[in-house]
């Protein structure tokens, strides 16, 4: 299942975890980046908390905890190599991996759909 | 995740490049009042490394041209700088500060002296404060200050800027940094100064608004030029060392703490004819509290302006500028700091986050100026 918030973040929930990343609409938006800080294996996030900070060459921005969870893996890839936020946000680029605390929080989120409608909008 | 959203664009001024910059897919931001590129399609990363090694177009029409006509125009002008401006030769530039009572920075700015008249290029963000500035503070009153909103400014800027600038103007040629004059550029009449904020050999085009566009997509056509957005022109002057006016450089410091004592001409140093002249003479010679400096960082990630600096636990002083440099590689900043912290390799501590990332006070220019002289 994948699904999406407003905040441009994707979720891939595959039993009750999740990877979670940034959306390629929000690659672009921030740039080429250039350092990515994420969160501590075993932290408690609670859901839209702050989970991890991009810094590209514009700016900080902060990465929200689309659902509430604890931080099982972290990606050291995109640690060592930031830019493959840039050149595969859905994949090699992701960021974490919750194990969720209320998979019910999903259903608060868009899917593929309605997230490109969404897009259209902005 | 939090993506920086423009504020609105509708109330922005668009400068007379804008159709161009849309045609090139420039993500148009507001920036102090004017539409302008952050960047285009490449983004400022591959901008930043073209400028540096062919040359960039940058469209910095939002700056304030003015000239000063009448008798007495340089003497009138001296008493608000620093600089030495009587003895400016015809067709030579100065960079100059305007300076408070204070002695503290109201803006900095280019003097070029002209046949005419004299021409200054101000920042855009205070062109209407110089400008007041100017009319209310100029002696004697016959002094004209013409802000010239009928003209387009330019910056084409890298190593390869004078052979693209050449076939259009062979003129351009006989200038070196820091010299200007009237010429046809693609047959148009410009008036071409060698400068810029790119830390580049390169020149600025001042251009009637009404063929800016014409000569902007000549310009494009060389194969040496691409168009730079403002992004790329902020990481490019920041590994140049050149300071930002209202984050480097404000009211709040003088030009010796700004380390631009240089500004200072040799001729007005004994004259002190100049605002805040006492207390700036005597920073000269018996040291200024704090100085801005240059900040190399370990590791890859940048501070931004506003972080505090730290000496082991003791809070030294601020950034005011800071990103990562494309040409070292690394994050680097600017910091104004206590004089004891202010040598070159100290070691600081930036907090970021809540973190302290190791720093080491670097000379500037971060990357080697490549004016030609």
């Amino acid at each position: 299942m994948l699904k999406f918030t407003k905040d441009h973040e994707w979720i891939a929930v595959d039993g009750d975890i999740a990877t979670i990343g940034i959306t390629n609409f929000a690659q672009k938006a921030l740039g080429d980046v250039v350092f990515i800080e994420l969160p501590p294996i075993g932290k408690a996030l609670a859901a839209h908390a702050d989970a991890a900070v991009v810094e590209s060459v514009k700016a900080a921005s902060d990465v929200y905890a689309p659902v509430s969870g604890t931080v099982t893996e972290t990606n050291e890839a995109l640690v060592a190599d930031s830019s493959l936020v840039n050149s595969a946000p859905h994949t090699t680029g992701w960021f974490f991996k919750l194990k969720l605390s209320d998979p019910k929080e999903l259903n608060s989120l868009m899917d593929q759909a309605a997230y490109d409608s969404y897009l259209k909008t902005l | 995740m939090d993506i920086p959203v423009a504020d609105t664009l509708e109330d922005c001024v668009k400068t007379p490049l804008y159709d161009v910059h849309v045609t090139k897919a420039g993500r148009m931001v507001p920036f102090g009042g004017y539409a302008l590129p952050v960047h285009y399609a490449e983004g400022i990363m591959a901008e930043h490394v073209w400028t540096r090694q062919h040359a960039g177009l940058f469209d910095v029409s939002h700056m304030g041209q003015v000239t000063l006509s009448g008798a007495g125009a340089d003497v009138a002008l001296e008493a608000l700088l620093p600089g030495e401006i009587i003895g400016l030769t015809e067709n030579r530039i100065r960079y100059s500060l305007f300076l408070d009572k204070h002695g503290g920075i109201l803006d900095d700015l280019m003097v070029t002296r002209r046949a005419d008249d004299l021409f200054l290029v101000v920042n855009g963000a205070v062109k209407h404060a110089d400008i007041a500035h100017m009319r209310a503070h100029l002696e004697p009153k016959n002094i004209i200050v013409t802000y010239m909103d009928n003209h387009a400014l330019m910056a084409l800027q890298g190593p390869e800027a004078a052979v693209a600038l050449t076939r259009l103007a062979p003129l351009c040629a006989s200038l070196k940094f820091m010299q200007a004059g009237a010429m046809t550029v693609a047959g148009v009449e410009c008036w071409v100064s060698r400068s810029g904020y790119t830390g580049e050999d390169g020149f600025e085009i001042s251009v009637p608004a009404e063929q800016a566009a014409t000569l902007a997509e000549k310009l494009l056509a060389e194969p040496e030029v691409k168009c730079i957005g403002l992004g790329a022109r902020d990481s490019l002057r920041l590994e140049a060392g050149l300071p930002l006016y209202g984050h480097d450089i404000t009211t709040q410091y003088n030009p010796v703490e700004a380390d631009l004592s240089f500004a200072i001409s040799k001729r007005r140093k004994t004259g002190k004819g100049f605002p805040g002249a006492d207390k700036i003479m005597d920073q000269l010679l018996n040291g200024a509290p704090s100085k801005r400096i240059g900040l190399k960082l370990d590791g890859r990630q940048p501070v931004r302006e506003g972080a505090i600096v730290y000496k082991g636990d003791e809070p030294v002083g601020v950034v005011t500028s800071g990103g990562f440099s494309p040409t070292l590689q690394q994050p680097v900043a600017m910091a104004y700091v206590t004089a004891d912290c202010s040598a070159d390799g100290t070691q600081l501590d930036i907090e970021v986050r809540g973190r302290k990332l190791q720093a080491t006070v670097s000379p500037m220019p971060f990357v080697p100026h490549k004016y030609f002289r």
